[in-house]
C-alpha cells in the first residue's frame, strides 16, 4: 500500500505544476492576441506593396529583374523558422520534421540552412546539414528590422549567384488550435500577375519605373519574411496555449486520481489499525 | 475633382500610422519635397528621409519618415514608409543622442572602421526626428 504522506506530497507537486501551466496558458493567450494584432497591423503595408509591384510588373518593359531570374536549382538555402522556446506541443518537432523531409527531397543539390529561432538551431546544430546563418532570440520582440536583416543576407547570396533558390519554411497561424506548415519559394520571386479585377494605373513616375522596381523588389521579399515571422510567432503562442491547456487538464485529472488513491490508502490504514486493536483486545480476554 | 480633401494613408510595416481626410500634404520625395493638393494626377515616387506634413483645416500634423514610396491616386494618397513616427511619438532625447553620435562619427573620418554612408544616413535621420519633435504637438 502506498504511503499516505508520499501521495500527499505528490499531489502538492502536481498542483504546483498545474499552477505554472495555467499561468503559462494565460500568458500565451495574451501574447497570442498581441501577435494577431501585429499580423493585422502589418497587412495594409504588405497589401499595398504587392499592389504596387503588380502594377509595375504589368508594364511590359520591366518584366525582367535579377530577383525574378529562374536558374537551375543547384544550390539551395532553406530558411527554417522555429520558436525560441519549447513547451509548445509539437510546434517545433513538426517544423523540424518538415525540414528533414525537404532536405531529403532535395538530397542531390547542395543545401544549407538559415535557422531562425533557437530550437531549430539546437536541432540542426547536431546534424550534418550545414548551417549558414542563424538568428535567435528574436521572438520576444519581432521588429521589421529582423526581417530586413534576414532578407539582406538572402538577397545578396542570391544575387551573387551563390544560391540559386531560397525557400522559406514556417508555421502558419490557422487558428488557435491549428497550425499549418508552409513551404514557400522566396527567391527567385514567383511571377506576380495582375489581380483580375485590377487595371494598371498610368502613373507619372518621378523616378524611372525600373529604378523604383529595383528598390521595391527587395522590400517585397522583406515583407514576405516579416509576415512569416509574425505568422510563426502567432502560431507558436497558439500552440503553447493549447499545450498548456491540455497540461492543466491532465493535472486536474491526475490530482483527482491521486486523491482517490490517497483516501483509499488512508481508509486501509484506519481499517488495519482497528483490526489490530480489536485482535489485541481479543487476545487479552 | 470638386472635393476639397483627399484621403491620406501612411503605413509602415508594423502598423497603420495615419489614416485621415486631409486638404494638403507635403511629402519628402527623393527629388525634393512635393506638395500634394486634391485632384493631383496619379503619381508614384520614392521617398527620402524627411518630414511629412499634412493639413486638416487649421491643424497640421507632422511625421518623420524614413524611405518608402508615395503613391498618389485620384482620390487618395498612400505612403508606404519603412519607418514613420508621429511628432508626439518621437523620443527627442534619443534622437538628439543619435545625432551627437553620428556627428562624432562623421568628424572622425580618417578612421577606416567608420562607414561614412551609414553615419551620414543616421545623422540625417536623427536631424529629421529632432526637427519633427519640435513641431507643435511634439515632445520638444
Amino acid at each position: 500500500m502506498p504511503n499516505v504522506l508520499d501521495i500527499r506530497r505528490r499531489i502538492r507537486s502536481v498542483r504546483n505544476t498545474q499552477q505554472i501551466t495555467k499561468a503559462m496558458k494565460m500568458v500565451s493567450a495574451a501574447k497570442l492576441r498581441r501577435a494577431q494584432e501585429a499580423i493585422l497591423r502589418a497587412r495594409p503595408y504588405a497589401g499595398r506593396i504587392l499592389d504596387v509591384v503588380r502594377s509595375l510588373m504589368a508594364r511590359s518593359e520591366i518584366r525582367r529583374h535579377p530577383l525574378l531570374e529562374e536558374r537551375e536549382e543547384k544550390s539551395i538555402q532553406l530558411v527554417v523558422v522555429t520558436a525560441d522556446k519549447g513547451l509548445c506541443g509539437a510546434f517545433n518537432a513538426n517544423i523540424v520534421k518538415a525540414a528533414e523531409g525537404f532536405i531529403r527531397e532535395k538530397g542531390d543539390q547542395s543545401l544549407d540552412l538559415f535557422c531562425v529561432g533557437r530550437k531549430g538551431l539546437d536541432y540542426f546544430g547536431k546534424r550534418s546539414t550545414p548551417i549558414r546563418h542563424e538568428q535567435v532570440n528574436l521572438f520576444q520582440r519581432i521588429g521589421y528590422g529582423h526581417a530586413r536583416e534576414i532578407t539582406g543576407k538572402l538577397v545578396s547570396q542570391f544575387l551573387s549567384g551563390e544560391r540559386d533558390a531560397v525557400y522559406l519554411l514556417y508555421n502558419e497561424f490557422k487558428s488557435v488550435i491549428q497550425q499549418r506548415i508552409v513551404v514557400e519559394r522566396l527567391l527567385p520571386i514567383p511571377a506576380i500577375a495582375l489581380a483580375p479585377d485590377q487595371s494598371p494605373v498610368d502613373y507619372i513616375y518621378e523616378q524611372p519605373a525600373a529604378e523604383i522596381l529595383n528598390t521595391l523588389m527587395p522590400r517585397h521579399v522583406e515583407v514576405q519574411v516579416f509576415r512569416a515571422l509574425l505568422e510563426s510567432s502567432a502560431a507558436e503562442h497558439g500552440a503553447r496555449m493549447t499545450a498548456m491547456d491540455a497540461a492543466t487538464n491532465n493535472a486536474v485529472e491526475m490530482i483527482e486520481s491521486l486523491t482517490l488513491t490517497m483516501n483509499r490508502a488512508r481508509q486501509a490504514g484506519i481499517t488495519k489499525e482497528i483490526i489490530e486493536v480489536v485482535s489485541g483486545a481479543a487476545a487479552l480476554t | 475633382m470638386a472635393d476639397s480633401t483627399f484621403k491620406l494613408t501612411v503605413v509602415s510595416p508594423e502598423r497603420l500610422v495615419v489614416s485621415a481626410e486631409v486638404e494638403e500634404a507635403q511629402v519628402p520625395g527623393k527629388n525634393g519635397y512635393l506638395g500634394i493638393l486634391p485632384g493631383h494626377a496619379p503619381m508614384m515616387t520614392e521617398l527620402d528621409i524627411g518630414e511629412l506634413s499634412y493639413r486638416q483645416g487649421d491643424r497640421t500634423g507632422y511625421l518623420a519618415v524614413t524611405w518608402g514610396y508615395c503613391e498618389v491616386l485620384s482620390d487618395q494618397v498612400i505612403v508606404l514608409a519603412e519607418r514613420a513616427e508621429r511628432a508626439e511619438e518621437v523620443d527627442r532625447e534619443r534622437a538628439q543622442a543619435a545625432m551627437e553620435r553620428a556627428r562624432k562619427r562623421l568628424s572622425n573620418l580618417q578612421d577606416p572602421e567608420i562607414d561614412f554612408l551609414r553615419a551620414r544616413i543616421s545623422l540625417q535621420r536623427a536631424l529629421i526626428r529632432v526637427q519633427v519633435s519640435q513641431r507643435p504637438g511634439g515632445s520638444g
